[in-house]
């Protein structure tokens, strides 16, 4: 029988008669993470309309009356059919999103978009390098990658934030680092003295962290310059281009390729992204005209 | 019995190979330390008379910033180079160095050292590149903290 990794997960969602048509979901809870993020957990409204999903994918969220913003599922893709969206409130959208309450309805076109890597890196190092809000679209990889922890060698996860109040998912990384055989570092931009941790950018726990770069997947997201930066430091560490994944952002509207209003290149984030090989991207990354 | 800390200075990263005849020389500037956790290593302002390869624990950068209080800018961990003050005139510490954790480092007597530079150029150049490296790596990692890529686009 196929692994759980192998099986092609359904995305019945995206096969839904009008692809611009949201389903209903209710807000079950929603968690304060630091003091700009939060996270919504949402259950279908009607059960007809729960779909699976892959590491890295992206719904569409509207709020009503407000308008519609993509945003990265962040749940364990084992615990259907409730979803949760960890958003960081930056504009008129998310912070509508943020003054929702438990009981209230929101509409979800999805799931959209590619997915990480996770069955090609299988019996390999894997490395993890997150950036401030970045966490939230790499969460679902790590829940795939504990849930078969024995088919991958090391796992490491490097996560910078911009001071330690905005350390996203604390308890669950604690629970993680004493659970599993995952090595977590974190390091925060500046800290108060008492802080005990790393302090610098996410960049520089790269040259001494414990993987083998000749057989290692790395995945990466965070603020483009983060991403470029780390980048630069994976390859000079040696891991190939071609095992080094980016999760890319641009604006969207339709999220399905109709639209053009994420396109990079020759490529558009919604269809061919967000995750993408870097050699799929390496050119343009970083370019501000495009 | 004397222990000479040759073989740990030629396997530390920041000395891998360099000639067996520097790592002699610089062996003759170091000696072992210890600090305590919060143990504070160097004051901002003081004569910047050493660095420190650190072998355990970690050490942060500290400074005061009006409002903030004592702030810690940078961490140096295992495997890591503390203070480059040594070399560059006018050998002042620009920061507070304390140790976050109990740690384990190399001292390096920096007069001593630069005398030995001054003597053989060639050591010396090895010194320089290397620390240049240090403070390269360092200047890019603090231009991205200037960025600031975690906070909120305008
Ligand atoms: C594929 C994909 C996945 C995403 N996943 C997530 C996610 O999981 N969590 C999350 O919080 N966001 C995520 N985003 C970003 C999110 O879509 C935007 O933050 C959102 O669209 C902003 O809408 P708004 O109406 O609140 O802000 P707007 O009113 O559109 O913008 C207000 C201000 O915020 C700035 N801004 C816009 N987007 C961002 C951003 N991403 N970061 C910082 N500043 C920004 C704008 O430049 C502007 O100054 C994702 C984006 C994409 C393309
Ligand atoms: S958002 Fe419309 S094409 Fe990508």
């Amino acid at each position: 029988m196929a692994s759980a990794i192998e099986q092609p997960e359904i995305a019945a969602a995206a096969a839904a008669a009008d692809p611009m048509l949201p389903a209903l979901y209710s807000i079950q809870r929603v968690r304060q993470e630091t003091d700009d993020t939060f996270t919504l957990e949402l259950v279908p409204e009607d059960s007809h309309s729960s779909f699976g999903f892959r590491p890295g994918q992206f719904n569409m969220v509207y709020i009503f009356g407000v308008g519609e913003v993509p945003i990265s599922i962040s749940s364990d893709p084992g615990s259907l059919p409730m979803l949760k969206h960890t958003t960081r409130e930056v504009g008129t959208v998310t912070r509508a999103m943020r003054q929702l309450k438990r009981g209230d309805v929101v509409g979800i076109r999805g799931p959209y978009g590619s997915c990480w890597p996770v069955a090609k890196a299988v019996e390999r190092d894997v490395v993890i390098v997150a950036g401030g809000i970045g966490l939230a679209p790499l969460r679902p990889a790590l829940y795939r990658l504990m849930a078969e922890r024995e088919k991958f060698r090391k796992i490491v996860l490097l996560y910078g934030t911009r001071t330690p109040e905005d350390i996203l998912y604390r308890q669950e990384l604690e629970h993680w680092r004493g659970k599993f055989d995952l090595e977590i570092q974190v390091t925060v931009d500046r800290a108060a003295s008492n802080w005990r941790g790393n302090v610098g950018v996410v960049t520089t726990l790269i040259p001494r962290a414990p993987f083998d770069p000749s057989n290692t997947f790395a995945l990466v997201c965070g603020p483009e310059v983060m991403m470029r930066f780390t980048v630069m430091e994976l390859e000079k560490r040696g891991v190939a281009t071609e095992r080094i994944y980016l999760s890319a952002e641009r604006n969207m509207k339709c999220g399905i390729g109709f639209c053009g209003h994420c396109q990079l290149g020759a490529v558009f984030v919604c269809k061919d992204g967000p995750v993408f090989a870097l050699n799929q991207i390496a050119a343009i990354l970083g370019k501000s005209e495009i | 019995m004397i222990h000479t800390l040759e073989p740990i200075v030629e396997q530390h990263p920041f000395f891998l190979g360099m000639e067996e005849r520097h790592i002699a020389l610089i062996a003759g500037c170091a000696k072992n330390v210890r600090f305590e956790s919060d143990q504070v290593i160097f004051h901002e302002g003081e004569r910047a008379d050493h660095f420190y390869l650190i072998r355990q624990g970690l050490v942060a950068v500290q400074c005061v910033i009006p409002n903030k209080g004592l702030t810690t800018v940078h961490t140096v961990g295992p495997d890591e180079v503390l203070g480059w003050s040594w070399l560059f005139a006018p050998h002042r510490f620009h920061f507070d160095g304390r140790a976050q954790q109990p740690t384990l480092a190399l001292e390096f007597d920096g007069k001593c050292l630069r005398g030995k530079c001054d003597e053989d150029h060639d050591l010396g150049y090895e010194i320089y590149k290397r620390f240049t490296q240090i403070v390269t790596e360092r200047l890019e990692a603090t231009r991205m903290q200037l960025l600031d890529v975690y906070g909120k686009r305008d």
